[in-house]
């Protein structure tokens, strides 16, 4: 039997243990009116060889295409190291932490994660990750609310360049809790925020305002002047950022005069693949003053009867499992396997590797538009600093263009032209170190050929 | 004993690097504006540096690859290798969460009919997988019970009632979703108390969260009464999926009356629980709640697999994640499922019930004293230690420290909140007899020790790489990254 250890001859000690004369009789109390036959649906159980089979074909299927495709997901090189640990049984097949003598090595570990996350963003405290970034957004607007009591509003402002994704996500977990959204435009041209509709709100009650940076689109917001303009109107600021971009722009801890209040985002780009989309990990970080209004596991250290140094879960009366309906969230399990991913590839790489590869993909970013802005009809849209990723305007319909670069075994960008409708035939795109200069030449003949409708 | 790992911090030398893996050459141009200043304070050592204190730190935990974990309502079961090496094939890693359906007919395939099978062993209409946790799950499933009501204009159902045995999560939920808890009490012999359902039933009832078999580790007899009761008054049931390993391929909570239910994949079906997630949390729902179904979900149209969205459901609560939850954790839960096949799903259930009502038997005998002795177990069951607590002054606690000691993972304690000085115990079927015998073993003689000198029990662990932490310390004198506090 798969998976299980039962010999015949044990079946029947450990029934006669038990005093029951079959393991049927052990299910006697769910009332027999319930009880079913069988599972026609589930098919006949595969051999590990079987599956195997199965899983590669159905891997065959999906195969390798070229990616160019960013928009909160992206592909970097982890070096072997990093998940040769992470699924090493030790980290892979234990629990949260809830016995801190038998759990040091993941504690420990969640420590140094606390205190790299702190300073890469430049703020004083961690927690030890939520589920992904958008929903850490959700959970940061709803701390922002808990931890600027003389708002009363629960409004929270955000740019259109944030994440659409995001946004929805917050509106979907928040839908609950009377928070409201204002949503601001960018300004054409630019593709960052208006700055003249945010100072519009001057003298309203606002809980927060949201800065993505780079945002959506690629493009660098003014982070200082909109932090600064947050504070002076008696609102708190979230920062959503990309954690490597960190490694080359000023973290969010020194935006404006005195820094941001709560930073999140997706961990991913440190060390997580693809995978389809997740397991990822959401990050947060803040100030001292608001860690008892952050939601998730906080890893302490302190010392053990012996006066040794050792470390544990604390802060744990903010959480469901002490103070049930009075939580700071509901969060239970996190993505404790993917900080764990994180803090192996932070270590590998360090600042200056981190560096090395934000600088790089930026490079190529840059080498990538050039290329495709060469072709008669691709246009840039916006103007302004960028990081690794760029808007592009097409002379026809994105979504035949990606079909078709699909054909050629190119993953081509995202389509924005249902999420932004005003930018016309708009591609975004992006290149990371990944991408090789004849990889960004494939793509650029790729797509010129797809625009002269070659076959 | 002293088994320590310096931070690694500690490693680190200005100058130093893993160089090799990374590109090198590159430097951006960054206007001053955007310019960080000061590097981040990364550690800088080298490839073996990193992989040995990571290595060494991995050593120094308990997990289910190298130890007994009856960690109670966790469902620590063996997560078999394969389900791991087939949802890292590099075309599921590299594949982007965004790429064009006709590129993702592989991964797309293996998510539909994961919501098909999770169907039939739930018995339930729809599945959405894009939960991220358990709660997430829980948070989907209130959700979309107020959609429901709501979408009905019954905007009077504001509450949830909850058991006083639920986890923390279902009460935590209910607040999330903007409804109020009203808990109801649990009989001696843990059944809930009807009564007290009755008289918390209304017109504000918005729905139930129920764990069957509940966190008591007892199956709750009359649940089709309860379903009954809780539909006449107007609410919905929802069925926290933490039990489910307990029946499945038994019973199924669609049949019982359920409408939501939430899964965790990282316990009934087998993948990793990673040291804290990622979790995976799909919900189930019946014909009424199909509309408000999270997306995105997987649907087939011919021989072709697709994402459904809000156009497909547009009374949906939602997406509740950046991209599809945690699609990984989605390919091995799918593997795990299709390795066991429709036999081995019965087999869950079967040989969690046996292992664990074995366990209850040996300590039963052994002197221990059940929580609900005249009770079969589910795949779980408690034994409280207030006796031992009254008369030798040990405690739950003290027994669940000095079974690290005895190289066994502690149960759950002090959970259920009801039982006193508890110890919930689950076992899972992965187990062997001679494991359990030697658990049993173990308790015997700490015990005996506990009879004999009752210090020794409650100055537990001695063996680990730290022993009992000051948490009062920590909780106090906040010390939550390395050089926070100038202590070394």
């Amino acid at each position: 039997m798969p998976f299980i250890p039962h010999t015949e001859t044990e079946i029947g000690e450990m029934l006669a243990a038990i005093g029951a004369p079959s393991i049927d009789a052990l299910f006697d109390e769910i009332p027999a009116a319930l009880r079913i036959k069988s599972l026609a649906a589930i098919p006949d159980a595969l051999s590990e060889m079987e599956v195997g089979r199965l899983m590669q074909a159905r891997a065959n299927q999906d195969g390798r295409p070229l990616n160019f495709l960013g928009a909160g997901a992206y592909e970097h090189h982890i070096p072997a190291a990093v998940w040769a640990i992470v699924t090493r049984g030790e980290f892979y097949s234990a629990y949260t932490p809830y016995q801190a003598e038998a759990s040091q090595g993941t504690l420990q570990l969640l420590y140094e994660y606390q205190t790299m996350m702190s300073s890469l963003t430049g703020m004083e405290v961690s927690n030890a990750s939520l589920y992904d970034g958008a929903s850490a957004l959700a959970e940061a607007c709803l701390m922002a609310v808990r931890a600027h009591r003389k708002s009363k509003s629960a409004r929270i402002v955000v740019p259109s360049t944030l994440n659409p994704t995001y946004l929805s996500v917050s509106r979907a977990v928040v839908e609950g809790q009377n928070l409201s959204f204002t949503v601001l435009p960018y300004e054409a041209g630019k593709g960052t925020l208006q700055f003249s509709k945010l100072e519009a709100l001057k003298g309203e009650d606002l809980t927060a305002v949201v800065i993505q940076q780079p945002n959506f689109f690629g493009q660098m917001e003014d982070v200082d002047a909109i932090t600064d303009w947050a504070h002076a109107n008696n609102a708190l600021v979230i920062a959503v950022v990309n954690p490597l971009s960190l490694a080359l722009f000023k973290p969010p801890g020194e935006w404006g005069s005195k820094g941001v209040d709560i930073v999140v985002g997706d961990g991913q780009p440190l060390g997580v693949p693809l995978s389809s989309g997740g397991p990822y990990f959401g990050f947060m970080t803040t100030r001292m003053e608001h860690v008892r209004q952050m939601p998730g596991r906080i890893i302490g250290r302190t010392v053990d009867l012996d006066g040794k140094q050792g470390f544990t879960l604390t802060l744990q009366a903010r959480e469901q499992h002490i103070r049930r309906s009075k939580a700071t969230s509901n969060i239970c399990t996190n993505q404790g396997l993917l900080v764990t991913a994180a803090t192996i590839h932070m270590s590998l790489l360090g600042a200056a590797g981190l560096e090395s590869v934000a600088a790089t993909s930026q490079r190529q970013a840059a080498k990538l538009v050039e290329k495709l802005t060469r072709i008669p009809g691709v246009k840039v849209v916006f103007d302004g600093y960028r990081f690794h990723e760029a808007v592009l305007q097409l002379p026809v319909k994105v979504s035949d263009v990606l079909d078709a670069l699909a054909k050629r075994n190119i993953v081509g960008g995202l389509d924005l032209s249902k999420l932004y409708p005003e930018l016309g035939n708009a591609l975004l795109v992006c290149a990371t170190e990944m991408r090789t200069d004849a990889d960004l030449d494939a793509y650029a003949s790729a797509l010129a050929a797809v625009l002269e409708r070659k076959p | 004993m002293s088994i320590t790992e310096p931070l690694i911090f500690k490693h680190s030398r200005s100058g130093r690097s893993a160089v090799g893996q990374y590109p090198q050459g590159a430097s951006a141009e960054v206007p001053e504006k955007f310019r960080r200043r000061k590097r981040a304070a990364l550690p800088e050592v080298s490839e073996l540096q990193a992989v040995r204190h990571f290595t060494r730190l991995s050593q120094l935990n308990f997990s289910i690859d190298t130890h007994f974990y009856p960690l109670g309502s966790c469902t620590m079961k063996y997560n078999p290798r394969a389900c791991n090496a087939f949802a890292m094939l590099p075309e599921f890693l590299g594949r982007h969460p965004l790429a064009p359906n006709s590129v993702s007919q592989g991964f797309l395939s293996c998510l539909y009919e994961l919501q098909e099978m999770l169907k039939e062993v739930t018995g339930m209409k729809g599945v959405s997988l894009t939960p991220m946790a358990g709660a997430q799950g829980e948070f989907a499933g209130v959700a979309m019970i107020r959609a429901y009501h709501r979408a009905r204009n019954d905007l009077e159902r504001t509450e949830i009632i909850v058991p006083d045995a639920a986890h923390g999560t279902n009460p935590a939920t209910a607040t999330m979703c903007g409804c109020t808890v009203v808990e109801i009490p649990s009989l001696s012999n843990g059944d809930i108390d009807i009564d007290a359902l009755k008289a918390a039933l209304g017109p504000k009832t918005a729905g139930i969260m129920l764990t069957n078999p509940s966190t008591l580790g007892v199956f709750e007899r009359r649940i089709q009464e309860v379903a009954k009761l809780v539909h006449d008054a107007g609410g919905l049931l929802y069925y926290d999926g933490a039990n489910l390993n307990a029946i499945l391929g038994k019973v199924r909570p669609g049949d019982m009356g359920f409408d939501v239910i939430h899964m965790n994949l990282h316990k009934t079906f087998s993948t990793p629980h990673g040291g804290g997630g990622p979790g995976s949390g799909a919900v189930g729902v019946g014909q009424r709640l199909l509309p408000f179904l999270p997306i995105p979900t997987v649907g087939k149209e011919g021989d072709n697999y697709r994402w459904l969205d809000e156009k497909d459901v547009p009374q949906t609560i939602g997406r509740l994640s950046a991209f599809m939850g945690n699609a990984g954790v989605l390919l091995r839960a799918y593997v795990y499922m299709r390795m066991l096949g429709r036999e081995g799903m019965h087999r869950v259930a079967e040989f969690s019930a046996l292992n664990a009502n074995y366990l209850l038997a040996r300590l039963k005998k052994a002197g221990f004293d059940a929580a609900y002795p005249e009770r079969r177990a589910s795949h779980e069951f408690i034994i409280t230690m207030k006796r031992q607590a009254k008369e030798l002054g040990v405690n739950a606690m003290d027994f669940a420290k000095r079974l690290l000691d005895y190289g066994f993972h502690a149960p759950t304690t002090y959970f259920p909140l009801l039982v006193p000085e508890c110890l919930l115990i689950e076992p899972t079927e992965t187990e062997a007899k001679e494991e359990l015998d030697a658990f049993v073993d173990a308790l015997i003689a700490i015990q005996a020790e506990a009879e004999q000198d009752a210090a020794k029990v409650k100055g537990a662990p001695y063996t680990l790489p730290v022993r009992r932490l000051d948490d009062v310390r920590a909780a106090k004198q906040l010390d939550l990254t390395y050089g926070m506090r100038n202590t070394e």
